[in-house]
């Protein structure tokens, strides 16, 4: 594919994850920028606040990351303008959706989890793949590491499926410091197994007294 | 003289060979679809599927009988051969009285459903009444023809109930729109159908009907590795649309496929309850 004269992407790699709790919304992702063996930076941010209780942490191509984040923020204030109010994490989702879609003969390389709180305060996560399809869900990784940590994922936070009928509740059983805990673990885990994921990792938390950022070391080989 | 109303008409405002427009120029402008500037656009369009990976595999089917429709859905997606989700909805609510179904590329059949569902609620307002099956299969047919080549997958089925009776179409990216009583799309589907067509009676009850709607999916996704997770399967009535049942296809096992014990295993399975 590189091989085209016209090919304009590039995998920067990383990995986001995410996890959405009863009243809270936690979301990861590590600091690193590749391209191919090389590293660029140990200090690059995936994660981008775009409304007050609404963040978007994106894997891909960086060049696309930087280019959807400024037009989702350029629209939220168009929004804030028209609607005189800020956008919900639902809303900010269909709209990523579309804005992915509307690209779709000539895509974002980007895979997205949004993370945030819903009207009724609970955590939503919602996750993304490159040309826009989405869903709500309870936890999400993307990215080179998301492979690795998926199936711990699995294991540790898997509910019963919202289609089923008679419908059984979702609700993840973590704590706050029970999930970042466990973000902490799988990006360690990630780090040793995965060469594009290092450096560190930046954890956003948000709740109903708003959001915080902590950072942690990783390997950095 | 009055204006004659033509929103109904605008099914497509953006053209395929659309001008390709500075990026994030205006962002009050209506959107519209950019595409690469490039002299090669089909081997693009291939090796940028090939690398986002777009989300997709699937067993649908949906069916007419006495009482009505029947439609039914797995639930899972994969990008390659990574599963992405166990819980995607692949029936979609047009309205209180329709539903859509979704296989092949989720994105194209996400928007594309989101977008039928506006042009549905635009012509109620506009008619003051409920939009047909036929009617709405053909708007959404027009749109998807108007993309033909550009490489967009979906595979879709439009069920409802209006004023002539139950009406289920078929439609897909290559422009196809197919009336019919009896359909499966996806990955599975050949497996469906040897189920459905099998035990297919016009004359079932609900009852009969979801469980044959539920067994043909259970046995797709036994099957096909591209489809899994739960079972939905939903009736359109007269009255509307009513969602009868979602089952894990992993619990449907143990109901639809009875491990046949040899003398020890049953021996043992005898001591342990005795």
């Amino acid at each position: 594919m590189a091989l085209r004269g016209d090919w304009v992407y590039e995998n920067n790699g990383g990995t986001c994850v995410a996890i959405a709790g009863s009243d809270y919304c936690v979301i990861a992702a590590d600091t690193r920028l590749s391209v191919g063996y090389s590293i660029y930076t140990r200090d690059y941010s995936k994660i981008c606040k775009l409304a007050d209780k609404c963040v978007l942490a994106t894997s891909g191509f960086q060049g696309d990351m930087k280019a959807l984040q400024k037009n989702l923020a350029a629209r939220h204030l168009i929004y804030q303008h028209q609607h005189n109010k800020q956008m919900g994490c639902p809303v900010m989702a269909q709209h990523l959706s579309n804005t992915l879609y509307y690209k779709r003969f000539f895509p974002y390389y980007t895979f997205n989890i949004l993370g945030g709180l819903d009207s009724d305060g609970k955590g939503c996560v919602f996750t993304y793949d490159a040309v826009g399809s989405y869903e709500r869900v309870g936890y999400s990784a993307q990215g080179t590491g998301a492979g690795l940590i998926i199936p711990v994922l699995d294991n540790q936070l898997k509910s019963p499926s919202p289609l089923l009928l008679p419908a059984k509740d979702a609700v993840t059983p973590l704590s706050e410091v029970e999930a970042v805990d466990l973000l902490k673990d799988v990006f360690a885990s990630a780090t040793e197994r995965d060469i594009y994921t290092g450096d560190k990792v930046e954890i956003v938390v948000i709740n109903a007294s708003g959001i915080r950022q902590e950072l942690m070391e990783l390997r950095k080989d | 003289m009055m204006e004659l109303d033509l929103s109904g008409f605008e099914s497509c405002p953006l053209f395929p060979g659309g001008v390709v427009a500075d990026h994030g120029e205006n962002p009050l402008a209506a959107a519209s679809f950019q595409l690469p500037a490039c002299s090669d656009f089909d081997g693009f369009q291939k090796d940028a599927i090939q690398m986002t990976k777009p989300a997709k595999g699937t067993t649908t089917l949906a069916f007419v009988f006495k009482e009505g429709v029947i439609v039914a859905a797995d639930s899972r997606a994969t990008m390659g051969g990574y599963i992405s989700s166990q819980s995607v909805k692949k029936i979609v609510e047009i309205n209180p009285h329709m539903l859509g179904t979704i296989a092949g590329g989720a994105a194209d059949c996400q928007f594309w459903h989101r977008n039928l569902g506006i042009k549905c609620r635009l012509h109620e307002l506009a008619n003051k009444r409920r939009i047909s099956v036929t009617g709405a299969s053909k708007l959404l047919a027009n749109i998807l023809y108007s993309y033909k080549g550009m490489g967009l997958s979906v595979g879709t089925m439009i069920a409802g109930w209006d004023e002539k009776g139950p009406g289920l179409y078929y439609v897909d990216n290559e422009g196809g729109r197919l009336k019919g009583t009896r359909f499966s799309v996806g990955s599975g589907s050949p497996y469906a159908y040897g189920v459905l067509d099998s035990g297919y009676q016009f004359n079932m009850s609900v009852e009969e009907a979801a469980e044959l709607a539920r067994r043909a999916i259970y046995h797709a996704t036994f099957h096909d590795g591209a489809s899994g997770g739960v079972a939905s399967v939903y009736h359109v009535g007269p009255q509307g649309w009513k969602k009868l049942s979602g089952d894990d296809v992993g619990e449907l096992h143990y109901k639809y496929y009875p491990m046949i014990l040899t003398p020890t295993e049953q021996e043992m399975a005898d001591t342990s309850a005795a």
